[in-house]
């Protein structure tokens, strides 16, 4: 983007947002919002705090498990839906109502089944994360030309050789921008989860900054938060524009 | 085992005049009838071109020969051996390439051999080979993107003469390259009949090309699919590629089938 003549680097506008946050905070309007600098300030006093170091281990745990668990589940799922007929008649109305249901009302279910502990974290940051990884893969599958199916018949491909080496690659595009929106949906997985279900991790922090007024110490977490969903997120499309060349002809 | 020598010779001696023969096939699509009671064969080590206007069910024809779709009556034999599936006696050219977008020149020439279990030093030797074979030498690492139609085509070619099948099932194979590429696809082509010991089935809807590579030509007529007319020339494989279009026979003959086909077109 250009500005009166000037070309400014990319996410220029954040400058311009964190100034405005940095005068509202100063301004003193509400004590809900401190100034800016005060906050990074304060990320960097806490960042290397026993207890800040063991939300975010608690937290990233979680979150690998919980993402790993949807990516193993889903993308096989997604593709098995996408050529079988049978599978995606049983499975796909599941699928659509979980991926617009409000997930937050069945984490008290899943307390009561799988217990106040970890595995129902993880559990609830895979739901969060599976059913657009679902939905994604098996469109990607869907999609393939028919004559690379035939291709892989007439060569004399096994299943898992046609599988593996033809649909997954096939489906990589639209299976990777899945996986990029399942993150960030685990990513809010995750928080509800520990917020809800145990008090650890990051959400452990939220309750307590938030309890006792730390603001600059709230925004300060929620910061990193942001930050760190916002590198997933971009890594995995890097991941997806290294594929795309080939997306717009299969 | 035979006791009757004439019933044990004769299926060999059709063996060896017919590469594919296809006996009463219909295909069904729930109330459309695709083809119907179509029969034909194959003769080993020619060319036959299905030439018919479209919707006349010749890929249909190739797909049920390649095993892709099964009839809904009827049946075909392949060396004798009735076909239930894709078999490697058997190797598909798709209209469309059908090519492995991620995978290189390399890969996607010897991926024939790479599903049939061959090892990766043989597999890629024998690509090789073929990539030379059909004028692709320096583009072994090459992605389809980069290449032209024509040149995707090659490959599609060479992966399917490097599984070293018996027939070649050629569907429209040059219908998307530009007709001067066309053209030499169709010089080569004559080459490769007379130098591979292969079968080749080949669908057009061209007239002219057709009659340009053919040793036989089948005409397809539509609603319900049924060969109109088999055509041999009988001179034009022994004439220089380049004088085949000024043969009186050529002209003729491409008169001959578009004036039984005027009638097919709206």
């Amino acid at each position: 983007m250009t500005a009166f003549g000037v070309r400014l680097p990319g996410m220029s506008s954040l400058i311009l947002w964190g100034l405005f946050w940095e005068i509202v905070g100063r301004s003193g309007y509400t004590f809900f919002l401190p100034p800016l600098s005060e906050v990074i300030a304060t990320f960097f006093s806490i960042v290397d705090t026993p207890a800040f170091q063991k939300a975010l281990t608690e937290t990233a745990q979680a979150f690998l498990a919980g993402v790993f668990s949807a990516v193993v589940i889903g993308i096989p799922t997604g593709i098995l839906m996408g050529k079988n007929r049978l599978v995606d008649e049983l499975l796909l109305p599941w699928v659509n109502i979980f991926l617009s249901a409000p997930l937050t009302a069945l984490v008290p279910v899943l307390m009561v089944l799988f217990g106040f502990g970890m595995k129902s974290i993880i559990i609830t940051t895979a739901l969060f994360a599976v059913w657009i990884i679902i939905l994604n893969a098996r469109a990607g599958v869907m999609q393939i030309n028919r004559s690379l199916t035939d291709m892989a018949h007439s060569f004399g491909a096994t299943p898992w050789a046609a599988f593996s080496k033809v649909y997954f690659w096939a489906a990589l595009p639209e299976i990777l921008g899945g996986v990029r929106i399942g993150v960030i949906r685990a990513v809010k997985g995750v928080i509800i989860g520990q917020l809800l279900i145990s008090i650890v991790g990051f959400g452990a922090l939220f309750e307590l900054y938030s309890a006792n007024f730390l603001m600059s110490h709230f925004w300060a977490v929620l910061i990193v938060l942001f930050a760190l969903a916002f590198i997933l997120s971009e890594g995995l499309a890097a991941l997806e524009r290294r594929v795309s060349y080939y997306a717009a002809q299969r | 085992m035979a006791t009757h020598p004439t019933d044990a010779t004769r299926p060999d001696a059709n063996a060896a005049a017919a590469a594919v023969s296809v006996r009463g096939v219909s295909k069904n699509y729930g109330e459309v009838e695709a083809l119907r009671d179509l029969s034909l064969d194959f003769p080993r080590s020619q060319l036959t071109s299905l030439l018919g206007p479209s919707g006349c069910g010749k890929t249909t024809l190739l797909k049920i020969i390649a095993g892709l779709l099964e009839p809904t009556e009827g049946e075909v034999e392949v060396n004798g051996k009735p076909v239930t599936g894709p078999g490697p006696d058997r190797a598909f050219v798709f209209q469309d390439f059908a090519l492995l977008p991620w995978a290189t020149v390399l890969r996607n020439v010897a991926f024939g051999l790479e599903l049939r279990g061959v090892g990766v030093s043989e597999r890629e030797a024998i690509a090789e080979q073929y990539i030379r074979n059909v004028g692709l030498a320096g583009f072994e690492k090459s992605y389809p993107h980069e290449l032209s139609g024509g040149m995707r085509q090659r490959v599609g070619l060479a992966r399917a003469l490097a599984v070293d099948s018996e027939v070649l099932l050629m569907d429209e194979p040059f219908s998307a390259v530009d007709e001067q590429t066309r053209r030499k696809f169709q010089e080569d082509l004559l080459g490769l009949v007379a130098g591979e010991n292969k079968t080749f089935l080949f669908v057009t809807h061209s007239i002219e090309e057709a009659v340009y590579v053919s040793d036989q030509i089948a005409i397809l007529l539509p609603r319900p699919s049924r060969v109109s007319e088999v055509i041999r020339p009988s001179g034009l494989r022994t004439r220089n590629v380049s004088d085949i279009r000024r043969d009186p026979e050529y002209l003729d003959i491409v008169d001959r089938i578009w004036a039984s086909l005027r009638s097919y077109v709206e």
